[in-house]
Protein backbone atom coordinates (compact mmCIF):
# COMPACT_ATOMS: atom_id res chain seq x y z
CA UNK A 1 0.00 0.00 0.00
CA UNK A 2 3.02 2.15 0.99
CA UNK A 3 4.43 1.05 -2.24
CA UNK A 4 1.30 2.22 -4.01
CA UNK A 5 1.46 5.42 -2.58
CA UNK A 6 5.20 6.54 -3.42
CA UNK A 7 4.69 4.83 -7.34
CA UNK A 8 1.61 7.31 -7.17
CA UNK A 9 3.13 10.48 -6.12
CA UNK A 10 6.27 9.76 -8.65
CA UNK A 11 4.16 9.13 -11.63
CA UNK A 12 2.54 12.83 -10.42
CA UNK A 13 5.93 14.10 -10.66
CA UNK A 14 7.30 12.47 -13.76
CA UNK A 15 3.41 13.83 -15.14
CA UNK A 16 4.17 17.19 -14.20
CA UNK A 17 7.60 17.35 -15.41
CA UNK A 18 7.06 15.93 -18.61
CA UNK A 19 3.49 16.50 -19.47
CA UNK A 20 2.49 12.69 -19.98
CA UNK A 21 -0.37 10.37 -18.02
CA UNK A 22 1.72 8.41 -16.03
CA UNK A 23 -0.64 4.87 -16.95
CA UNK A 24 3.06 3.29 -17.42
CA UNK A 25 3.08 3.60 -13.95
CA UNK A 26 -0.23 3.99 -12.38
CA UNK A 27 -1.32 0.67 -14.33
CA UNK A 28 2.08 -1.80 -12.59
CA UNK A 29 1.11 0.16 -9.61
CA UNK A 30 -2.38 -1.01 -9.08
CA UNK A 31 -1.87 -4.43 -10.45
CA UNK A 32 1.33 -5.29 -8.53
CA UNK A 33 0.65 -4.24 -5.19
CA UNK A 34 -3.18 -3.35 -5.35
CA UNK A 35 -4.05 -6.62 -6.68
CA UNK A 36 -6.20 -5.49 -9.60
CA UNK A 37 -6.78 -7.32 -12.53
CA UNK A 38 -5.20 -5.66 -15.87
CA UNK A 39 -8.59 -4.67 -17.39
CA UNK A 40 -9.42 -3.44 -14.09
CA UNK A 41 -6.20 -1.37 -12.94
CA UNK A 42 -6.94 0.36 -16.37
CA UNK A 43 -9.62 1.60 -16.25
CA UNK A 44 -8.72 2.53 -12.68
CA UNK A 45 -5.75 4.21 -13.90
CA UNK A 46 -8.26 6.80 -15.18
CA UNK A 47 -9.68 7.83 -11.92
CA UNK A 48 -6.03 8.98 -10.67
CA UNK A 49 -4.89 10.77 -13.81
CA UNK A 50 -7.60 12.74 -14.49
CA UNK A 51 -7.79 14.94 -11.60
CA UNK A 52 -3.55 14.95 -11.54
CA UNK A 53 -4.12 15.77 -15.33
CA UNK A 54 -6.66 18.23 -14.41
CA UNK A 55 -4.22 19.91 -11.29
CA UNK A 56 -1.15 19.62 -13.91
CA UNK A 57 -2.73 21.79 -16.37
CA UNK A 58 -3.82 24.69 -13.91
CA UNK A 59 -0.16 24.87 -12.60
CA UNK A 60 1.34 24.82 -16.23
CA UNK A 61 -1.86 27.44 -17.17
CA UNK A 62 -0.42 29.99 -14.21
CA UNK A 63 3.21 29.28 -15.74
CA UNK A 64 1.58 30.16 -19.21
CA UNK A 65 2.83 27.36 -20.51
CA UNK A 66 -1.27 25.78 -21.74
CA UNK A 67 -3.00 26.27 -25.12
CA UNK A 68 -5.98 25.68 -23.84
CA UNK A 69 -8.24 25.61 -26.89
CA UNK A 70 -5.28 23.53 -28.27
CA UNK A 71 -5.67 21.21 -25.68
CA UNK A 72 -9.15 20.68 -25.93
CA UNK A 73 -9.00 19.80 -29.44
CA UNK A 74 -6.23 17.11 -28.95
CA UNK A 75 -8.40 15.63 -26.25
CA UNK A 76 -11.85 16.03 -28.05
CA UNK A 77 -10.60 14.23 -31.18
CA UNK A 78 -9.04 11.67 -28.91
CA UNK A 79 -12.00 9.94 -27.87
CA UNK A 80 -13.29 8.93 -31.38
CA UNK A 81 -9.04 7.59 -31.44
CA UNK A 82 -9.15 5.81 -28.66
CA UNK A 83 -12.69 3.89 -29.71
CA UNK A 84 -11.11 2.92 -33.08
CA UNK A 85 -7.95 1.71 -31.50
CA UNK A 86 -10.04 -0.54 -29.21
CA UNK A 87 -11.84 -1.70 -32.86
CA UNK A 88 -8.31 -2.60 -34.36
CA UNK A 89 -7.02 -4.29 -31.51
CA UNK A 90 -9.93 -6.95 -32.47
CA UNK A 91 -8.57 -7.24 -35.74
CA UNK A 92 -4.87 -7.05 -35.96
CA UNK A 93 -2.60 -8.86 -34.06
CA UNK A 94 -1.99 -7.19 -30.65
CA UNK A 95 1.80 -8.36 -31.08
CA UNK A 96 2.51 -6.58 -34.22
CA UNK A 97 0.89 -3.34 -33.10
CA UNK A 98 2.90 -3.51 -29.39
CA UNK A 99 6.57 -3.86 -31.65
CA UNK A 100 5.65 -1.43 -34.06
CA UNK A 101 4.39 1.51 -31.85
CA UNK A 102 7.28 0.23 -29.34
CA UNK A 103 9.26 1.34 -32.79
CA UNK A 104 7.98 4.75 -33.62
CA UNK A 105 8.31 5.77 -30.06
CA UNK A 106 12.07 4.76 -30.37
CA UNK A 107 12.03 7.30 -33.65
CA UNK A 108 10.16 9.59 -31.67
CA UNK A 109 13.08 10.02 -28.87
CA UNK A 110 15.86 9.91 -31.25
CA UNK A 111 14.21 13.09 -33.19
CA UNK A 112 13.40 14.75 -29.72
CA UNK A 113 17.11 14.39 -28.64
CA UNK A 114 18.50 15.24 -31.79
CA UNK A 115 16.72 18.50 -32.47
CA UNK A 116 17.65 21.59 -30.62
CA UNK A 117 15.05 22.92 -28.22
CA UNK A 118 13.33 26.24 -29.64
CA UNK A 119 13.17 29.58 -27.39
CA UNK A 120 11.34 29.44 -24.66
CA UNK A 121 8.79 32.93 -25.95
CA UNK A 122 8.26 31.82 -29.62
CA UNK A 123 4.65 32.02 -30.89
CA UNK A 124 4.69 30.90 -34.00
CA UNK A 125 2.57 27.87 -34.17
CA UNK A 126 3.41 26.83 -37.99
CA UNK A 127 2.24 23.32 -39.34
CA UNK A 128 5.09 22.68 -41.35
CA UNK A 129 4.81 20.97 -44.56
CA UNK A 130 8.42 21.67 -44.92
CA UNK A 131 10.37 17.84 -44.67
CA UNK A 132 11.94 17.46 -41.22
CA UNK A 133 15.87 17.89 -41.25
CA UNK A 134 17.64 15.55 -41.53
CA UNK B 1 -6.78 23.04 -36.40
CA UNK B 2 -7.13 19.83 -38.44
CA UNK B 3 -3.33 18.84 -37.84
CA UNK B 4 -4.37 19.05 -34.23
CA UNK B 5 -7.31 17.05 -34.66
CA UNK B 6 -5.37 14.26 -36.68
CA UNK B 7 -2.61 14.04 -33.38
CA UNK B 8 -5.00 14.29 -30.71
CA UNK B 9 -6.79 11.33 -32.81
CA UNK B 10 -3.34 9.26 -33.14
CA UNK B 11 -2.71 10.16 -29.20
CA UNK B 12 -6.31 8.16 -28.51
CA UNK B 13 -5.57 5.44 -30.86
CA UNK B 14 -2.42 4.55 -29.31
CA UNK B 15 -4.25 4.76 -25.74
CA UNK B 16 -6.79 2.18 -26.70
CA UNK B 17 -4.57 0.20 -28.26
CA UNK B 18 -2.40 0.29 -25.19
CA UNK B 19 -2.76 2.88 -22.21
CA UNK B 20 0.05 4.26 -23.37
CA UNK B 21 -0.09 7.24 -25.94
CA UNK B 22 -1.34 10.19 -24.66
CA UNK B 23 1.24 12.55 -23.61
CA UNK B 24 4.31 9.99 -26.03
CA UNK B 25 2.74 10.91 -29.04
CA UNK B 26 1.00 14.53 -28.34
CA UNK B 27 4.46 16.19 -26.51
CA UNK B 28 6.58 15.18 -29.79
CA UNK B 29 4.14 16.06 -32.25
CA UNK B 30 3.70 19.62 -30.19
CA UNK B 31 7.39 20.24 -30.31
CA UNK B 32 8.34 18.56 -33.83
CA UNK B 33 5.68 19.26 -36.05
CA UNK B 34 4.07 22.54 -34.57
CA UNK B 35 6.85 24.18 -33.56
CA UNK B 36 6.32 24.45 -29.56
CA UNK B 37 8.16 25.19 -26.85
CA UNK B 38 9.32 22.16 -24.91
CA UNK B 39 7.39 23.41 -21.79
CA UNK B 40 4.26 24.68 -23.41
CA UNK B 41 3.90 21.20 -25.28
CA UNK B 42 3.60 19.19 -21.78
CA UNK B 43 1.96 21.74 -20.61
CA UNK B 44 -1.02 21.63 -22.95
CA UNK B 45 -0.57 17.84 -23.17
CA UNK B 46 -2.11 17.78 -19.61
CA UNK B 47 -5.10 19.90 -21.12
CA UNK B 48 -5.54 17.10 -23.58
CA UNK B 49 -5.22 14.18 -21.03
CA UNK B 50 -7.36 15.93 -18.73
CA UNK B 51 -10.30 15.15 -21.28
CA UNK B 52 -9.15 12.20 -22.85
CA UNK B 53 -8.84 10.05 -19.75
CA UNK B 54 -11.91 11.95 -18.49
CA UNK B 55 -14.34 10.71 -21.36
CA UNK B 56 -12.75 7.30 -21.03
CA UNK B 57 -13.24 7.05 -17.64
CA UNK B 58 -16.97 7.47 -17.73
CA UNK B 59 -16.63 5.01 -20.38
CA UNK B 60 -14.93 2.54 -18.11
CA UNK B 61 -17.44 3.26 -15.01
CA UNK B 62 -20.12 2.42 -16.99
CA UNK B 63 -18.90 -1.16 -17.51
CA UNK B 64 -18.34 -1.17 -13.87
CA UNK B 65 -14.65 -1.42 -13.99
CA UNK B 66 -13.36 1.29 -11.81
CA UNK B 67 -11.90 0.73 -8.15
CA UNK B 68 -12.35 4.37 -6.60
CA UNK B 69 -10.78 3.29 -3.46
CA UNK B 70 -7.53 2.24 -5.02
CA UNK B 71 -8.02 5.17 -7.78
CA UNK B 72 -7.73 7.53 -4.96
CA UNK B 73 -4.96 5.95 -3.44
CA UNK B 74 -2.89 6.46 -6.00
CA UNK B 75 -4.08 9.43 -7.72
CA UNK B 76 -4.37 11.70 -4.20
CA UNK B 77 -0.61 11.23 -4.03
CA UNK B 78 -0.09 12.09 -8.10
CA UNK B 79 -1.49 15.68 -7.33
CA UNK B 80 1.10 16.26 -4.64
CA UNK B 81 3.36 14.85 -7.64
CA UNK B 82 2.61 16.98 -10.48
CA UNK B 83 2.32 19.66 -8.43
CA UNK B 84 6.44 19.51 -7.38
CA UNK B 85 6.90 18.49 -10.64
CA UNK B 86 5.20 21.35 -12.67
CA UNK B 87 7.43 23.46 -10.42
CA UNK B 88 10.40 22.13 -10.70
CA UNK B 89 9.98 21.96 -14.64
CA UNK B 90 10.36 25.41 -14.62
CA UNK B 91 13.74 25.24 -12.75
CA UNK B 92 14.93 22.46 -14.92
CA UNK B 93 16.48 23.25 -18.21
CA UNK B 94 14.87 22.72 -21.46
CA UNK B 95 17.57 20.52 -22.83
CA UNK B 96 17.40 18.29 -19.66
CA UNK B 97 13.70 17.73 -19.37
CA UNK B 98 13.68 16.62 -23.22
CA UNK B 99 16.56 14.26 -22.36
CA UNK B 100 14.35 12.79 -19.50
CA UNK B 101 11.03 12.37 -21.45
CA UNK B 102 13.55 10.72 -24.31
CA UNK B 103 14.52 8.19 -21.54
CA UNK B 104 10.85 7.61 -20.76
CA UNK B 105 10.05 6.69 -23.99
CA UNK B 106 12.42 4.53 -24.35
CA UNK B 107 12.02 3.11 -21.25
CA UNK B 108 8.15 2.29 -22.23
CA UNK B 109 9.02 0.94 -25.96
CA UNK B 110 11.05 -1.86 -23.96
CA UNK B 111 8.42 -2.85 -21.79
CA UNK B 112 5.63 -2.85 -24.88
CA UNK B 113 8.17 -4.26 -26.76
CA UNK B 114 8.97 -7.13 -24.29
CA UNK B 115 5.92 -7.46 -22.82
Amino acid sequence: MIAAIVVGAFAGLLAGLLGVGGGVLFVPALTVFLGLSQVDAEATSLLAIMPMAIVGAWRQHGYGNVRLRDGGILGTAAIPGALAGVAIVNVVPERVVQVAFAGLMLVIAWQMVRERPRPEHATAVVPTDAPESG
Amino acid sequence: MLGLAAIGAAAGLFSGLFGVGGGAIVVPALVLRFGYPDRRAMGTSLVAIAVMAGAAMLAQGAYGNLHVDDGLLVGVPAVGGVIAGTWLQQRVPVRTVRLLFAVVLVVAAADLALK
